[in-house]
């Protein structure tokens, strides 16, 4: 029995409707429609820490880069060396790190934004992270993230507990507000100690259903539902596929599970995941050094996730962002400090990949921002938004990102059509 | 910075105040009137990590106010019974300088390790890891006092146990909260052998005293310049070479205990006084990152008025700060004057001088008395005791202690705790206990006996809060809409069904009934009276683990 309460998110500030068809039918909704309707998935990869967007896609060509750089520059592309830049169009080249990612840029289903950004000068990780998950450059006091904003917006019928999920121990700011949103830690431990018995767990489910005006009211509802949609689609019988094979640790973990989840049909149409550790203000370093252990980290991940998934990638969209840039100049520790724009990575179908995309505001001191930084000409809410509405078929950017005209004329051209 | 808790806080106010509502006293006694058992029982969850059996009648007896005067004299109160609980943790009594040459591993160690992952790679099977770990722990037995991890494994079990089990609560609370504001991360470099000394050294002897002391003491900590890279940072016109021979003869000046690199037999020698750690290559240059979070984090908040150039004007005024003797394992504070910026500054409108040492304990001074940090302080003291979003009133008010005070912690928590604010009945349960709470109260209400706080720290980290593991200088956040999610209210629900029958390693429950009055002093609402009265004839351990997640109990 499916009841609808899920969909009534407790705040008490708003009883809004998400759809109220049984869940349960949603899977085989999508078997019966043998794919012609097929869930499109966003995957938001926030890289908390700002990383340096100039080590990543590297304007490797240009004398300016070379000169505020001496010590971690990456060198010029050498033929494919990974002592060096991989050269991806005669002026950018990739960190050698990610040329596990190489083979996706070739075939077109990896693209990247440079210049990525928020138009609000802070740089404090604290606000600008705060800024880019409320969606709100400037506007300390919106409540919701940009990524509920969305869920709110367009509802399904047929949305399921995981419509929004998070591979974290605690809900990203990007994800809170009034729409359900499920974190884990991991598919595995996301259930009841099956030792304490269906009235342990029906007693929790029957105190939490009562507490209707406290904020952990729907948190528990939103709980027990997904713990139960979740035993019935197993998605923990996914073993990744044959070829994909995920970097040890805990982010390899998570995108392997947001894949699981995927195969599963469990409905997800935005999965968040988080990498930290890009706060390279010593010891950057440039083809090896603290940036590239991080970058092969994440690069093993994408390649792996993106082989795990195979034909279903073309549904999948991923995106990385990360809250600035780092500084032009190296600083006197072989790292670099707070700067503005960053670059974006996106991988997927419909990506028009192989491709640096946004505009390249230069490195001449005149085109730096406040004299020291990359300048932003890419608002992260136009690549977002491009994605959403493009990918996930949103027509709501206003409400997604209030005070912002978001519009297609702004929109980096990362998708096709 | 304000501004920002406001965001989550139309959702939260409303909660707080409708928390209370439908939720009675506990078996009000015909001797006190309810409302004075209710404000025990409100200062016991605010003041300590949660009443444990037999609290609410001891604070009656000596009587509320006397019982929180007390508390804010932690000195005074004995603890003697915490000192054979901590015994096994060995590391917790040892300098710096002990800990490096017992638990760092030498570099032909380190290297010896480095070598076997990569032979074993990324894709080894788990028995090969585990035996690689078996065969690592046997050389640490050999040549180490014992595996590096034991120094923040010692840290977090003490911290748990303390928190348990110290009889000076409101002591372990403060220190908590100035643990997370002047947050340093263990998983950075050496600051995990850093650590022991900066809570014990640094910021427990000032948890109390004055706010600028403190400030200044986290500033000349080697956990703190090596966390936010002050130390590395330099006037970036500086002679390379002049900083190594300063450097160098820092470290020969000093007479060497245990010398173990031999270095003091070769004093002024400037080919030894490279820093460790890949920094040979280090060229001279300035870095923001302890500028700015010195600012943002530790005083006058993101919202305290400064611009970019104050961060660029304050990292030179602090260039020269530095540790040496991180090679020798002797870390200490220096100011290098050689790595100094000798230029006059502007930071905040404040002319600096060129003074060496005494331009940043100068700004230090002007930060600790801004009226910014008088406010920012205060409203982060008076988010964790009253309210997610304290009333304003009662921020203001403490911001005129510390400035009246000179910045008088005691004094600065004496007006936010014996405020009418603070024991407002609407702001009573309004608080969402943080993992950290919530684990250490549901051991103090069941009065269960810690052997090994081992477990309750590795469950602190699947709940998304590691202890001395917070990554960004920004420390845990102290607001519910921080910690109310699926998984983190699944984590809580395990651990109270574990702890309660028993099943949490480590930790013993003793073998009585536990009754909703002792876990939940502050009462229970109707609705989860009622699910636990249809489900009475339950076992007793898991009616005590449906107490101990229950909604009210995630609450203080």
């Amino acid at each position: 029995m499916v009841s609808r309460r899920f969909f009534l998110k407790s705040s008490g500030l708003a009883l809004v409707a998400f759809g109220a068809a049984p869940r349960a039918l949603v899977r085989s909704v999508y078997a019966a429609e043998g794919g012609a309707r097929r869930q499109k998935t966003l995957v938001v990869v926030f890289q908390r820490g700002a990383m340096d967007g100039l080590n990543v896609v590297a304007p490797y060509a240009d004398p300016i880069y070379r000169r505020f750089r001496p010590t971690i520059a990456l060198p010029a592309p050498r033929g494919g060396s990974r002592e060096a830049a991989l050269d991806l169009d005669g002026y950018f080249g990739l960190h050698p790190s990610l040329e596990p990612l190489l083979p996706l840029w070739k075939d077109g289903t990896l693209a990247a934004v440079q210049a990525v950004g928020s138009p609000d000068p802070t740089r404090s990780h604290f606000d600008a992270q705060d800024f880019m998950e409320s969606g709100t450059p400037g506007v300390k006091s919106t409540e919701d993230g940009w990524i509920n904003r969305h869920l709110q917006c367009a509802s399904p019928a047929e949305a399921t507990p995981f419509r929004a999920v998070s591979l974290t121990p605690t809900l990203p700011r990007s994800l809170a507000g009034r729409a359900p949103a499920v974190a884990m830690n991991s598919i595995r431990e996301f259930d009841l100690r099956p030792s304490a018995g269906p009235r342990v767990a029906s007693g929790f489910e029957g105190m939490y259903e009562g507490a209707v005006k406290d904020v952990l009211h729907g948190t528990g509802q939103e709980t027990f539902e997904a713990i139960q949609f979740l035993k019935k689609s197993d998605p923990s019988r996914y073993a990744p596929s044959a070829g994909a094979e995920y970097p040890r640790g805990r982010y390899g973990d998570s995108l392997k599970q947001v894949a699981q989840l995927i195969k599963a049909d469990v409905g997800v149409e935005v999965a968040f995941t988080e990498i930290g550790g890009w706060d390279h203000h010593a010891a950057e370093g440039g083809v090896q050094g603290q940036l590239a252990q991080r970058l092969r980290e994440l690069g093993l991940s994408l390649a792996a996730f993106q082989k795990d998934l195979g034909d279903r990638m073309q549904d999948v969209v991923l995106v990385t962002l990360t809250e600035f840039g780092r500084t032009v100049h190296e600083n006197g520790n072989r790292g670099t400090d707070h700067g503005h724009a960053s670059v974006s990575l996106v991988m997927g179908g419909g990506v028009r990949g192989g491709k640096v995309q946004g505009r390249w505001p230069g490195l001449e001191e005149r085109s730096l921002y406040e004299a020291r930084d990359l300048a932003v000409t890419t608002d992260f809410r136009d690549l977002l938004g491009e994605l959403l509405t493009r990918h996930l078929g949103d027509r709501d950017l206003a409400q997604v990102f209030p005070g912002y005209a978001a519009s297609p004329s702004k929109f980096p051209g990362v998708m096709r059509g | 910075m304000t501004t920002r808790f406001r965001r989550a806080a139309g959702l939260i106010l409303a909660m707080a105040l409708a928390a209370p509502a439908g939720i009675a006293a506990a078996r009000p006694r015909p001797a006190a009137p309810a409302d004075e058992e209710a404000q025990i029982v409100h200062a016991l969850s605010r003041l300590t990590f949660g009443p444990r059996p037999g609290d609410v009648d001891a604070v009656r007896a000596i009587g509320l106010e006397e019982w929180i005067s007390r508390q804010l004299r932690p000195e005074r109160i004995a603890d003697g019974a915490l000192a054979p609980r901590l015994a096994s943790l060995s590391t917790l009594s040892l300098s710096t300088a002990e800990i490096l040459r017992g638990y760092d591993p030498p570099p032909a160690l380190k290297k010896e390790i480095q070598k076997r992952r990569a032979e074993l790679g990324d894709s080894a099977s788990e028995e090969d890891m585990r035996k690689a770990r078996r065969d690592l722990a046997a050389e640490y037995k050999d040549q180490m006092a014992g595996p590096p991890r034991k120094v923040v494994e010692d840290l977090q079990q003490a911290k748990l146990l303390r928190a348990v089990y110290s009889e000076r609560q409101l002591d372990e609370v403060l220190v908590d909260f100035w643990m997370n504001h002047f947050n340093v991360f263990a998983g950075k470099g050496q600051d995990r052998y850093l650590l022991t000394s900066y809570e014990r050294d640094v910021v427990r002897p000032h948890a109390w005293g004055r706010f600028e002391d403190l400030l200044r003491a986290t500033a000349q900590s080697p956990a703190m310049l090596f966390y936010l890279d002050n130390w590395l940072s330099t006037d970036p016109n500086a002679n390379v070479d002049d900083l190594r021979r300063a450097m160098a003869e820092e470290n020969g000046m000093r007479p060497r205990r245990g010398n173990a690199t031999g270095f003091g037999r070769r004093r002024g020698a400037a080919s030894q006084a490279r820093p460790p750690q890949g920094q040979g290559k280090r060229k001279a240059g300035l870095n923001e990152n302890y500028a700015r979070e010195i600012m943002e984090l530790h005083t006058l908040g993101v919202d305290g008025g400064y611009t970019q150039k104050d961060v660029t004007e304050l990292a030179r005024c602090l260039t020269g700060w530095t540790i040496v003797g991180l090679r020798q394992n002797d870390p200490r504070f220096v100011f290098l004057d050689a790595a100094h910026d000798h230029g006059d500054k502007v930071v905040l409108g404040h002319h600096i001088k060129s003074n060496g040492i005494k331009e940043g304990e100068e700004m230090i001074h002007v930060l600790a008395t801004h009226p910014a940090t008088a406010r920012f302080i205060s409203y982060k003291l008076a988010r964790r005791f009253v309210a997610d979003e304290p009333p304003a009133a009662l921020v203001d008010r403490a911001a005129a202690t510390f400035r009246k005070t000179d910045g008088d912690i005691r004094e600065v928590v004496r007006t936010i705790v014996t405020s009418p604010e603070f024991s407002a009945p609407a702001y009573r349960q309004a608080k969402v206990k943080t993992p950290f709470e919530f684990v250490v109260s549901a051991v103090r209400a069941s009065g269960a006996e810690v052997r090994d706080a081992g477990p309750m720290a590795q469950r602190l980290a699947q709940m998304g809060m590691p202890l001395y593991q917070q990554q960004p200088p920004t420390g845990y956040k102290d607001t519910a809409d921080a910690w109310v999610s699926t998984s983190g209210l699944l984590a809580r629900l395990n651990f109270a069904l574990d702890l309660a029958a028993g099943r949490l390693r480590g930790v013993s429950m003793p073998s009585r009934d536990l009754p909703a009055e002792q876990l939940v002093p502050a009462g229970l609402s109707d609705t989860t009276r009622k699910t636990l009265a249809a489900e009475s004839n339950l076992d007793p351990a898991r009616m005590a683990g449906l107490i101990l997640g229950s909604p009210e109990f995630q609450r203080r």
